[in-house]
């Protein structure tokens, strides 16, 4: 125990906190977007593999990893437009829509993976040059804070910047305050002459995009290949994290690092092997989004008609 | 709105905006059947007819919600291609509806800018600018960082107007205005709906009630059934003629009703508090007895806490403190199942939402509730054959119009489902009648029919809780009324000794110390 509280550990711990926080929080702050217009997009999950595959085979083919973010961002935009055609136009039940798109998106990346890559049966396993990270000069320099924070992926660094230019979109413009007049009440916008699909479809589009590169960190920066189960349910901590930080920017933010510190731990509880429940760490979330659901009850942020359609000319 | 005048082709008195042949037609209905309706620069102008009878529709169309399948809408004699709200704002129309447009957990600017062409980066300085000087002209006082969601249905109306006027719209059409609105209330709106008039804005008003249009109106449009029955000028009729070209036959303006006594009480609710989620519509101490053979009427603007009353009666919640005794037996705590058996009739605000399953048959929603009586189910079997009986019976008593009792539901008219409910309601002989807006959104017939049944079962012995925003009906069927305020009974008194202003006045919240709680 106690060579396991050590300096260095700690420092560990918080160096890994933000690498395991990044795909969360470029996910979450996209899908709140999303939720905002009044569609939940469930298939976050899918859209994560999606993405990290075709940034993988982007960056593979192409040998150049910023290529690779653009191929990521092009697959989960694409996923998230299929999203904007099922909900927006033709007003299928989110739920559904979501988890249909939710097995396409990790049945057609898996397919894909061993379409190009498996010869005479067996997968070769290829891998990049993954993306080192971006050392900022002197205040990375800084003792424990620098590594800490000045010593991240490029991509941790857009995650992080992604949680006030979030808040600042969706409050502080009017396409935001508009876009989250839908997502509580599409038909009041409706009747001020709002377009509602044109922003559900930008909203939803730009969600999937986000979490493409959230599963494109995982392929290209934190690891640097793709495989089954990369994903490994971090789009559903993501979909989580939104309802945890109740729809605010600010608090995806708090919840995505709790998240990123409680794995963290968990990870260098096993490594030392100290012998307590790291399970018990991974459930915490979970239960942690529990307890602000019932908090936040009365004063939840959660848009007033997500996944229900709008059809103008209907009471 | 102001310089409204000045722009346009049109001079006062001249045609501004002209529906010429309108057709709509919703799967089974007619709605708008060639109607034809002349507006007029600077009048107001309202469209007057029942629930049903296409007023609605007709304006939705001015509005570019719905397209026509046949005819044209003119705008200064020019042919205006509607596709969506968008295009009619553009042309210089707004629309207040029925049901609030507004996004509650906003602030009234932000309800104000959306839509607007502000600038992409919030500024809402000139906004509020503009709404405080609005505001101020017109004597209304309303926080412009207010949530919307908390403010009042009075002061939310408001903001519905001005972010309609916002636009700098020269015709503003306003559906059912007064619906939700304190007998003061409506003098203060109409006095400024005048005033803007003779500043020169269009207004075309959409209601059903006679008064208003005598009190408002320059000239008025007559719809029954989808179709145009006339345009006349207010000064020329009065409230017989419209009623009849609203009804298509003589009206009885009165429900018949023969003095009552009340026996003993058959609900006794004492000092009941009930806090609601939102903080709205909460009951703070409310007390209110109702005797067998007596109908009390509870006066009150919506959102004051009639759905705590209603459901603390029914059981649906339960209040936090104070009792609730029906029939002589505590049921502050017991289930809307229990509290039926007792003899108790509901009859829910929400007949779609809380009264019935649409997409069940009408035989089905005519037992529901009842279904584990022993004539409709044995061992948890249903009953088919006396199910069956019953509905053919009801169908015939109530006079419900359906095709068969097989039906569904959904199909069947306003008025039709609110029989339905009645007919279940109503088959066991009921002690208590709970009654929360039973004749909303029903047409002259039903409605007289509803208050004509309420009446029957108050003479059979009965006691009915009548609650509604209706004061025509509080006057006409209640025995007693007592004024809800902010979760309390502010006043009881009898029709008689009372006057429609002393009881918006309470509506309103001036108390008057000489009548308390009872």
């Amino acid at each position: 125990m106690e060579d396991f509280l050590t300096y260095s550990v700690i420092l560990g711990i918080f160096v890994t906190t933000f690498k395991i926080a990044t795909p969360l929080l470029i996910a979450a702050t996209g899908e709140l977007v999303a939720e905002s217009s009044g569609i939940l997009n469930l298939s976050l999950e899918g859209t994560m593999t999606l993405g990290a595959f075709t940034g993988f085979l982007v960056a593979n083919e192409t040998g150049n990893l910023w290529l690779g973010l653009v191929g990521a961002a092009l697959g989960g935009g694409a996923l998230g437009l299929l999203m904007a055609v099922m909900t927006a136009t033709v007003k299928v039940n989110q739920i559904v829509a979501g988890l249909a798109l939710n097995i396409l998106g990790l049945g057609g990346a898996f397919f894909w993976y061993r379409s190009v890559y498996e010869e005479g049966g067996a997968v070769a396993f290829p891998t990049v040059d993954r993306f080192q990270t971006a050392t900022i000069p002197l205040l990375s320099d800084i003792p424990a804070v620098g590594e800490v924070f000045f010593d991240q992926h490029w991509l941790t660094y857009f995650g992080i910047l992604m949680v006030p230019a979030t808040f600042i979109f969706l409050n502080r413009t009017k396409y935001g305050l508009e876009l989250r007049s839908i997502g509580h009440n599409p038909e009041a916008c409706d009747m001020r002459g709002v377009g509602i699909i044109s922003r559900q479809y930008t909203a939803v589009i730009y969600g999937g995009v986000m979490a493409g590169l959230g599963g494109a960190y995982l392929s290209l920066a934190g690891g640097n290949q793709f495989f089954d189960d990369i994903v490994a349910g971090r789009g559903w901590i993501a979909l989580a994290i939104v309802i945890f930080g109740n729809w605010r920017a600010s608090w995806i933010l708090g919840g995505s690092l709790l998240f990123g510190f409680l794995e963290a731990t968990q990870l260098s509880l096993q490594a030392s092997g100290v012998d307590l429940p790291y399970q018990l760490l991974l459930a915490l979330p979970f239960l942690l989004t529990i307890v602000a659901l019932v908090f936040n009850r009365s004063r939840s942020q959660v848009p007033l008609s997500l996944t229900i359609p709008y059809h103008r000319g209907e009471r | 709105m102001a310089d409204a005048a000045q722009s346009g082709a049109a001079a006062p008195g001249e045609n501004i905006l002209v529906a010429e042949d309108v057709t709509k037609v919703f799967p089974g209905v007619v709605a708008n059947d060639s109607v034809s309706v002349e507006i007029r620069r600077a009048e107001i102008h309202c469209l007057l007819g029942e629930n049903g009878a296409g007023k609605t529709t007709l304006a939705d169309i001015l509005y570019g919600v719905y397209r026509p399948e046949e005819g044209q809408v003119l705008l200064n004699g020019r042919p205006l291609e509607l596709h969506s709200p968008r295009d009619a704002i553009e042309a210089g129309i707004g629309m207040v509806h029925q049901h609030f447009e507004l996004v509650p957990p906003m602030s009234v600017i932000e309800n104000v800018v959306i839509g607007t062409p502000a600038k992409q980066w919030l500024d809402l300085t000139e906004a509020r600018r503009r709404l405080e000087e609005f505001f101020a002209d017109y004597d209304v006082e309303i926080d412009p960082d207010a949530e919307v969601g908390r403010l009042s249905v009075g002061e939310q109306q408001w903001v519905e107007i001005f972010k309609t006027l916002y636009f700098g719209v020269e015709i503003l059409i306003l559906d059912e205005p007064t619906a939700v609105l304190t007998p003061q209330g409506i003098d203060e709106l109409f006095r400024i709906l005048r005033r803007m008039r003779d500043e020169g804005l269009t207004i075309i008003l959409i209601t059903h009630k006679l008064k208003e249009v005598m009190d408002l109106s320059d000239r008025v449009t007559v719809l029954r059934r989808g179709k145009v029955v006339g345009t006349v000028d207010t000064a020329d009729v009065d409230q017989r003629d419209l009623a009849r070209m609203m009804v298509g036959r003589e009206v009885l303006m009165q429900a018949d009703k023969a003095a009552s006594t009340a026996g003993e009480p058959v609900l006794e609710v004492d000092e009941i508090h009930l806090r609601s989620d939102t903080g709205r519509g909460s009951l703070e101490g409310l007390s209110i007895t109702v005797g067998s053979g007596e109908i009390v009427g509870i006066a009150g603007v919506s959102g004051n806490g009639q759905n705590a009353l209603f459901d603390a009666v029914v059981g649906v919640r339960h209040p936090e403190t104070g009792s609730i005794r029906i029939a002589g037996q505590d049921t502050t705590e017991s289930a809307p199942h229990r509290i039926a058996t007792l003899g108790v009739a509901s009859v829910p605000a929400d007949r779609i939402a809380q009264g019935l399953m649409m997409d069940f048959s009408v035989k089905e929603n005519l037992v529901l509730g009842n279904q584990r009586e022993r004539q409709f189910s044995r061992a948890g079997i249903l009953n088919r054959g006396h199910i069956d009986a019953f509905a053919t019976e009801s169908i015939d008593t109530f006079e419900i119009k359906t095709p068969s009792a097989a039906q569904i539901t959904r199909t069947l008219s306003g008025g039709n489902l609110q029989k339905i409910i009645m007919a279940r309601e109503l088959s066991g002989q009921p002690q208590l009648i709970v009654a929360h807006q039973p004749t909303r959104g029903l047409d002259i017939a039903a409605t007289e029919y509803v208050r004509r049944r309420l009446i029957q079962e108050r003479d059979r012995g009965a006691g009915v809780l009548l609650m509604s925003e209706d004061l025509d009906e509080i006057f006409q069927l209640s025995d007693r009324i007592a004024v809800i305020y902010d979760g309390r009974i502010v006043a009881v008194t009898e029709p008689d000794a009372t006057t429609l202003e002393e009881i918006g006045m309470h509506m309103a919240g001036a108390s008057d110390t000489d009548q308390g709680p009872p």
